[in-house]
Order: structure tokens, then sequence, then C-alpha cells
């Protein structure tokens, strides 16, 4: 009935798609954050007409520019991926995916194409405001292209606003509203771009304070980390608060990636939240080489279920209740879940025979079945889990997936530091003698890509072994081709990219070491 | 107002702006085009420099007509995106693989330690240029001689052979359209130098290689036209949507849809004048009359494959595994969002071209090169 794609296959495509994508967003988040921060100096030099905010914008750019190349250089594959290796996915939730997709090319990219030609090429071409309009339009565009793409996850993580449509065996879209304004896309839209904004705050700081240590254009790097810390305190605040708002969503949507998140595997009333925690390499449970055994951890009581539900008291599943079901708090067990999908699968499939047959009278009362509520509430609701037979596939890799988030977490707090000190020396004017600070905030640049790659990390490998929730496991999803093919253009892909982020590291230390221009 | 639309009315608004879309896209490509031309118009440093500045300042906008034209196929016919991406694997990955080395190579090439070196750079640009232009066309050859797909229960693509797509190659018929997608393309750069570079060796050696390049046009050109014509088509039975072949399906569909042949022969005398009155007129304008006279070529060459009851993404493993525009399409729903949104299309080529007629004013000149302060 259904076949099984081959595991390796599976694996390979995911690595490959994990590769571009963690890639891709190497470059992107500078170009969510740093185009504001330029907009700002812009925005001075044409209020007080002062030529050294002018230079110092035009510094900025230079490595916009660097940046922006390989961020679009990364990006193309991602979008033609999602044919090339996810094609069983592609068609199942096309109907939904593919539009957000066609309007960030239609509103966002066409947008920031054009308005960067005019800030880069537009300076002796256009007047002061309108190359101030432009720089303003990029930024607003590349943020805009974030928000569709980002619709787009959320609604992999939850699936709204459609309806399953059995003749075409996919999914389709009915309120085009509930899947923009679902909280999960909202969410996910202001959270990574704010960390976007963060992340540029803290690179510009870092080179800035590279600059003071090497006691070069000390002017430009005090201004710079004026404008840098100033946003950079107020997003990260907005950062935490959004992050937040994700956890509370998480845990209402997919309560399984948060007991990850969490490393809870039994649930509680008042459940305490691990601020720290350290994983042992033996499994608590050996059907599942996905949990491990915590060999230190330090807990803040009754924590966790205040984060989750606001309530200092509330039950928390953990993923041992997900699995094997809670019946006094109302989780369903796994293998009721895989039951209930199987019926799911089988149902469509007679309907697909039916059809076939020519039967067209017990084709339509299938249709009818399949379509009601009572069985989209109770059996399609389930339809993914069909695909499974052994309950622990469910449960994501618990120790990457908490890993990732404390270490986002951390980093997230350390930031507001970061920013809060570097604006109260710049003011008390004793920058310049902090040097223990200034290494601190070159250092914090590495810091920063890597809280943000956790962010997906944690989004992503938490949510396995969905591609949509509850809907389509991973390995549904995928391509038939052979595992070999996948293999071979991931390590092309793998040297591709590794080769110009080389190059790009490297033209941007040079242009950060030869400075501004005169 | 779209909402009152039949979903087969819907659908071929969609195929509509597909075509215009994958129309734009090979005019745009004159960006490609002239790319490959990079070494034999520009011999000294400072001609090359001119010459890529000049590129340069457009190839974001043909990057980023590719990627709306493959977000807007995904929406509006996800089935052809997942059956052809999926399927054609090595094709479509090549494709991109020769875009992503364009998208560096512009801002890189000049910059110091940029650890690859400016040559790397100057051949990323004309890989670019030549896989580019070849594979698409390639490609889009297989919308009139069928791939080798089969389509399972759940609308899953199994592929019949195992070169996952480069197996296109070896229908000639392909490969003509693909030499003539590369050689147009070379042949709007050319037209492109000559319209905005004040430089006059420039523009001296772009005459001389014109002839050649419309040559060598003209006869992939016109071998893929007149095939095209001769040969069997994919038709669709509207009724019972089985697929069929059809003799002259292709040449029917230009005789029964009059509109459309007529778009193309505007388009290709379009074409035609532009070359003749830069090469025999010394006109200085070729560009504005081949450019949109691709435009209109191309179109129609796309509305011949999908309208008309035609499948517009043949399989020759499975005839009845055919993409046709009804069977591949998103819901009646989809489509009405898209084509709300699709309402913003006038206004965004507004704004492009209101801003670019501003950076435009003047030509691209040696002093310009020295003078700006991003030059790539
Ligand atoms: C619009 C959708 C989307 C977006 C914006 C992203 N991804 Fe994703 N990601 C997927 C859609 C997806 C996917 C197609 O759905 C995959 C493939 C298989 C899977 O489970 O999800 C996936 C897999 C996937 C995996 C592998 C998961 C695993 O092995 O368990 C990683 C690590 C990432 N992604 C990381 C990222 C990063 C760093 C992104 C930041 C740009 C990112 N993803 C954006
Ligand atoms: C799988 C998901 C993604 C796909 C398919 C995708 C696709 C693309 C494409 C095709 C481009 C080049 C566009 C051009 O022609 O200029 C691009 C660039 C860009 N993308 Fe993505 N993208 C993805 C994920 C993301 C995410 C998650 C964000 C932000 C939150 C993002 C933000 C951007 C931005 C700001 C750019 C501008 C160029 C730059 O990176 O500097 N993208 N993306
Ligand atoms: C204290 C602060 C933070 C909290 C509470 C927080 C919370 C979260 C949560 C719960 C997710 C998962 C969303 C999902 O799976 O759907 C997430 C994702 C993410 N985080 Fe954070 N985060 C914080 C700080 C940071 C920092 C400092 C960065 C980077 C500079 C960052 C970047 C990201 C990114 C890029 C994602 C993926 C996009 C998304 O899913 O929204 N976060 N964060």
């Amino acid at each position: 009935m259904i076949e099984y794609a081959d595991l390796a296959l599976v694996n390979w495509s995911r690595a490959q798609f994990a590769l571009t994508a963690m890639y891709h967003w190497l470059f992107v988040p500078l170009t969510l954050g740093i185009t504001f921060i330029i907009a700002f100096m812009e925005t001075l030099y044409v209020k007080t007409g002062n030529e050294e905010w002018k230079r110092i914008t035009k510094f900025w750019m230079t490595l916009f520019g660097i940046n922006f190349a390989i961020g679009v250089a990364t990006g193309i594959i991602l979008e033609f991926e999602f044919g090339t290796n996810w094609s069983a996915y592609s068609w199942f939730v096309g109907d939904i995916f593919g539009a957000p997709l066609a309007i960030e090319g239609i509103l966002a990219f066409f947008m920031e194409s054009t308005f960067i030609a005019i800030m880069f090429f537009g300076w002796n071409k256009v007047s002061k405001k309108t190359h101030l309009l432009a720089t303003w339009l990029t930024a607003i565009g590349a943020n805009l292209s974030a928000l569709w793409i980002l619709v787009a996850n959320g609604w992999m993580q939850k699936p709204v606003g459609m309806v399953f449509n059995p003749d075409t065996a996919r999914n389709e879209m009915q309120n085009f509203w509930d899947v923009l304004f679902s909280q999960v896309a909202v969410d996910k839209w202001l959270h990574a771009t704010s960390s976007g904004f963060v992340l540029a705050s803290v690179f510009v700081i870092g080179v800035s304070a590279w600059f003071i240590l090497k006691k070069r254009e000390l002017l430009l790097a005090k201004k710079s980390i004026l404008i840098a810390s100033v946003f950079g305190l107020i997003s990260s605040f907005y950062l935490i608060l959004t992050g937040d708002n994700s956890t509370r969503t998480i845990a209402h949507d997919q309560p399984m990636k948060f007991a990850a998140i969490e490393g809870l595997y039994n649930g509680s009333e008042g459940a305490g939240l691990v601020a720290l925690g350290l994983f042992s390499t033996s499994e608590t449970d050996p059907n599942n080489e996905n949990l491990k055994d915590f060999t230190m951890k330090i807990e803040i009581p009754n924590f966790l279920s205040y984060m989750a539900f606001l309530d200092w008291n509330a039950f928390v599943p953990g993923v041992n209740d997900l699995i094997n079901g809670n019946e006094k708090y109302g989780y369903m067990s796994a293998q009721e879940k895989i039951e209930r999908g199987k019926i799911a699968i089988g149902k469509l499939f007679e309907f697909k025979e039916a059809k076939k047959a020519g039967n067209e009278s017990l084709a339509g009362s299938l249709r009818a079945e399949l379509t009601s509520d009572g069985f989209q509430q109770n059996y399609f609701k389930y339809f993914g889990y069909g695909y499974f037979e052994d309950v622990n596939d469910l449960v994501p890799n618990v120790p990457i997936t908490f890993y990732s988030f404390h270490i986002m977490v951390g980093l997230g707090f350390m930031f507001v530091l970061l920013f809060i000190l570097s604006l109260m020396f710049l003011l008390r004017g004793t920058l310049t003698e902090k040097r223990w600070f200034l290494r601190l905030a070159i250092i914090s640049i590495p810091l920063a890509y890597l809280a943000s790659q956790a962010g997906w990390i944690v989004a992503e490998m938490g949510r396995q072994p969905w591609v949509v929730q509850d809907l389509m496991p991973t390995m549904a999803g995928v391509t038939r081709i052979s595992a070999g093919t996948v293999q071979t253009t991931f390590w092309l892909f793998a040297a591709l990219f590794t080769i110009l982020l080389i190059a790009e590291l490297k033209i941007m230390f040079r242009q950060i070491k030869i400075g501004p221009k005169h | 107002m779209f909402e009152n639309l039949s979903h087969l009315a819907l659908q071929q608004y969609w195929w509509v702006i597909i075509s215009l879309l994958a129309a734009l896209f090979v005019f745009l490509m004159f960006v490609q085009g002239g790319q490959t031309l990079l070494y034999s118009i520009g011999k000294t440093e400072g001609e090359k420099t001119i010459i890529l500045n000049t590129l340069g300042r457009k190839w974001e906008f043909t990057f980023t007509t590719l990627v709306t034209f493959g977000g807007a196929f995904f929406a509006s016919f996800p089935l052809f995106y997942a059956t052809s991406f999926g399927g054609a694997y090595w094709v479509w990955l090549l494709i991109l693989a020769a875009f992503i080395i364009q998208a560096v190579a512009y801002e890189f090439r000049k910059k110091p330690a940029n650890f690859l070196g400016a040559k790397t750079y100057e051949v990323f640009l004309v890989l670019n240029g030549l896989l580019g232009t070849i594979l698409i066309g390639t490609a889009v050859g297989t919308f009139f001689n069928g791939a080798q797909f089969e389509l399972n229960d759940l609308n899953q693509v199994l592929w019949q052979n195992p070169a996952r797509g480069l197996e296109a190659v070896l229908t000639f018929h392909n490969v003509a359209l693909g030499l003539a997608v590369f050689f147009l393309a070379r042949v709007l750069g050319l037209l492109y130098f000559i319209y905005t570079i004040d430089n006059d060796l420039i523009v001296a050696r772009s005459q001389k290689h014109l002839f050649f390049t419309t040559v060598l046009f003209l006869l992939f050109f016109l071998y893929f036209l007149v095939w095209l014509l001769l040969k069997d088509g994919f038709a669709v039975n509207p009724d019972s949507g089985e697929v069929f072949m059809e003799k002259y399906k292709y040449l029917n569909n230009l005789l029964q849809m009059p509109v459309v042949l007529i778009i193309m022969l505007i388009g290709i005398v379009g074409v035609l004048w532009g070359i003749i009155s830069t090469l025999f007129f010394h006109g200085s304008k070729g560009f504005l009359f081949a450019g949109p006279g691709t435009v209109l070529t191309v179109f129609a060459l796309f509305l011949v494959a999908g309208f008309n009851n035609t499948a517009f993404y043949p399989s020759v493993a499975d005839l009845q595994s055919s993409l046709t525009i009804q069977n591949a399409s998103s819901s009646h729903f989809t489509l009405v969002v898209m084509s709300y949104a699709s309402l913003m299309i006038p206004f965004v080529f507004a704004y492009i071209y209101y801003f670019w007629k501003v950076m435009n004013r003047k030509k691209i000149t040696d002093e310009e090169m020295n003078e700006e302060s991003h030059v790539y």
C-alpha cells in the first residue's frame, strides 16, 4: 500500500536540505539586521549632512554587499530543493505551501533587488532622499521575504486553514488568512527577524571593537557602536519576548518538541525547568537511542509549568506521557494514534480502488466519509502516524534539541548584557580602555551565529519525524531517487558552498582590514 | 472578482502568467549571453570591467525572475513542480549550480583576497552563461518531446530513466532549442552592449560578432520551429482527460488560435528587425525591438505548449501520466488567492521601470567606472 522509502535516501536528503539551509542561514540574519542599521546611519547622514555618516554608511554597505551576494547564491537552491528532493511533499502540500513562496518572489525579492541596485549604484544618480528611501525599502524588502518563507515553515509546524481532498490526494487551502496569521507563523517571523537584528548588532559592535583595539577609525567605531547597541538592546528584549511566546506556542501545538527542548521525560504537575543539564551517553530506554539520562542538572521548581501554560501548577506532559498516553490528563497513546492513522490511510486507498474500478457509488460514499468532520477530527488528524510501526520512532533526538535550545537562550541573555555594557561604557567614555570588553565583543560575533543556527536546529530537529506535523512524516515526503545520487549532490554542494564560504570570509576580513574609503 | 471565474479559466489565467514569466526570463538571459562574450568582446581589463558592470546591474533581475518563475509554478501547478524537479533531478541541479556560481561572481571578482582569483569568477560567469541557457532550453524542449516519468496513485513521481533528466540531450530537437536559446541570449547580449555602452571598440566588436551569432541562432531556431510544426503532439481529450498523439498538433494549435500565431509572428519579426536594423543600418536601438520580440515569441511558444487541449508536460513512458494545465493545477481556492496576489505584478513592473529609467539616464562610460564607489 504505502511504499517505504529507503532510510539512506531519507537521511541523505535530510542532510542535503539541512546543509544548504544552514548555509543559507549563515548569511540571511546579517542581511535582515544590517540593512536596518545602515538605514539608520544614512538617515542620520541625510538629517545632519555630516559627511562622516556617509562614510560610515558606505563602509557597512560594502560589507553587506559581500554577505548579500552569497546569501542569494545559497537561497536559490533551497527554493528548488522542495521540488528536487521533497517532491512527494511538494505535491501533498503544494496547494498551500507554494503560495507564500510565489508571493515572496513577487512582493519581496523584486523589491529587494530593485532598491539594492539603487542603494549601491545610485549615489551619484538619484537625489539624497530617493537614495535614502531605497535603503529603507531594501531593509523592508529583506524582512518581508523572511515573512513569507516563515509563513510556509510555520504551516509545516502547525498545518491550518486547509482540508484534505481525497480525489487529488493532497491538502487544499481553505482559508488564506488562517495560514498567514497562524500564531506559529507570526511568532516565527518576529523571532527570526529580531534574531537577525541582534546578530547584526553584535556583528557591528564586534567589528567596531576590533578597530578600537587597533586604534584605528575611532570615530567610526564609536558612532557605529552607539547605533548598534541601542538597536541591539531593543531588539534583544523583543527577541526574548518572542522566543518566550514561541515556547508557549510549542507547548500547545507540538508537545513532543516541547518535551525534547526541556529534556522532560516524565510529565508532572508543577514541573521544574532544567536550567542547566548534561546528558550521559547511556540510554534511559534501550529501545530508544534518542533518550539519554541526565548525569547532572540544575532545576528551577515549578518554572516549566509556568512557562508553558502561565500556571505554576499546570501539568506538562513528558516524552513518556506522549508515547504511552496519559488518561488522567487526556493524552492519547501513540499506539492509538498509529492505529487511527492506519485506518485513515486504508480508507483513502479503498477510495482510490473504488474510483479505479469505476464504482462511482462506493467512491461517492467513501468520499463523503473521508471528508466528514467526524472522520477528519478523529482519524485524518492522525494520518501521518499510519506510516509508523514503532512508537519509539516518534521521538526526536532529545539531547541535541535540548542543548541547542539552552545554548540559544543562554546566549540570548548574554547579548542583553553585552549591549547594556557597551552602551554604558560608551556613554561614560571608558570604552576604549576596556580591552577585555572589546575582546569579548569580537568573540561574540561567532557566538551570535551559533545561537542563530541553534535556533533552527531546535525548530527543525525538534519536530522530527515530521515534515508536516502529524500529517506527513519526513520519510514520506522524499523524492524517489537513488540514495547514491543524493549523496553525490550532497558532497557537491558541501564542496561548492564551503569554497564559497572561505572566499566570502577572506574577502570580508580583508575589507574590514582595509577599512572605510576616504 | 476572481471567485466567480471557473477553475478552468483560472488555470488558463495562470498558464498565461507562467508563460509571461518564462518569456521575460528568456529575454533577461541576455545577461547570460553577454557573460559568454566576456572574452571575445572585452580585450583589456578596462573593457571587461565595463562589460561586467553593464551586465552586473541587471543580473539580479534575471535571477529574481527565475526565482519568481519557480515559486509561481509551484503555487499554480504544483504537480509540475514536484514531477519535473524531482524527476529530472540532474538537469535542475546542474542549472541551479550554474546560477549559484553566478550570484557570487560579480561581487567577488575584483575584491582583494578573493581566494579563487578573478579569473575563476570570470569562468563562473561564462559557465553560467553556457549551462544556464543551454540546459534550460533543453529542459523546455521536453515540453514538446516528452519526458520519462510515471505517476502513482498518490501522484508521486517515478522517473523511468537512471539519467534523471539528462537523457533529454539524446533528443536532438530538445538540444536544438537549447542551442537556439543560447545563441539568442548572445544576440541579445550583443545588442544590449551596442545599446548601452559608450565605447567605440566594444560597439564595433559587438557589431562584428552579431552576424555569425545570428546565423547560428537562426539555424537552430528554424530547425526547432519547423520540426515542431511538423511533428506529432500530445493532445488531451477535454471530456475524458485522456491523452493521445495527434498529427501536426502544434501546427494545429497555432492555426486554431490565430491570436497566438499573430503574437508569434510579431515576435519573430521584432527579433529579426532588431538584428537587421543593427547589422545593416547601424542603428543602436536594435535591443528595443529584439527584446520585446523575444518576449512575444517565447510567450506564444508556451501558449502553444499548454493551451488548446495540449499536455504541456507529456510523459513518453506513460502517456496517461502526462501533465495538463487541468490535472497539474492548484485548487480553485488557491488560484483565486494567487490571482489577487498577481494584481501586484503591474505595480512591480511600474516601479522597476520607473527606477531603472532614473538610473539609466546616461550611457555607461569608462569615466563612470572610475568615479563610482561600488564597481564590480
Ligand atoms: C520553509 C521551510 C523550511 C525552512 C524555512 C527551513 N527548513 Fe529546515 N527543513 C525543512 C523545511 C524548512 C524541511 C523540508 O521540511 C526539512 C527536510 C526534512 C525535514 O524534516 O524537514 C528540513 C530539515 C532540516 C534539518 C534536518 C532535520 C533533521 O535532520 O532532523 C535541519 C537541521 C534544518 N532543516 C535546518 C534548517 C535551518 C538552519 C533553516 C534556516 C534557514 C531551515 N531549516 C529552514
Ligand atoms: C527553505 C526556505 C528558504 C527558501 C526556499 C529561500 C529562498 C531564497 C532565495 C531563492 C533567495 C534569493 C532571492 C533573490 O533572487 O534575491 C533568498 C534570499 C534571501 N532569503 Fe531565503 N530562503 C529560505 C529561507 C529563508 C529564511 C528562513 C529567511 C529569513 C528568515 C530568508 C530570508 C532571505 C533573505 C533576507 C534573502 C536576501 C538575500 C540574502 O540572503 O542576503 N530565507 N532566499
Ligand atoms: C532568551 C532568549 C530566547 C528564547 C526564549 C528563544 C526561544 C526560541 C524557541 C522556542 C524557538 C523554536 C521555535 C520553533 O521551534 O518553532 C526558537 C527558534 C529560533 N531562535 Fe530563539 N530564543 C532565544 C534567543 C535567540 C537568539 C539569541 C537567537 C539568535 C541570535 C535566536 C535565534 C533563533 C532562530 C533563528 C530560530 C529559528 C526560527 C524560529 O523557529 O522562529 N534565538 N527560539
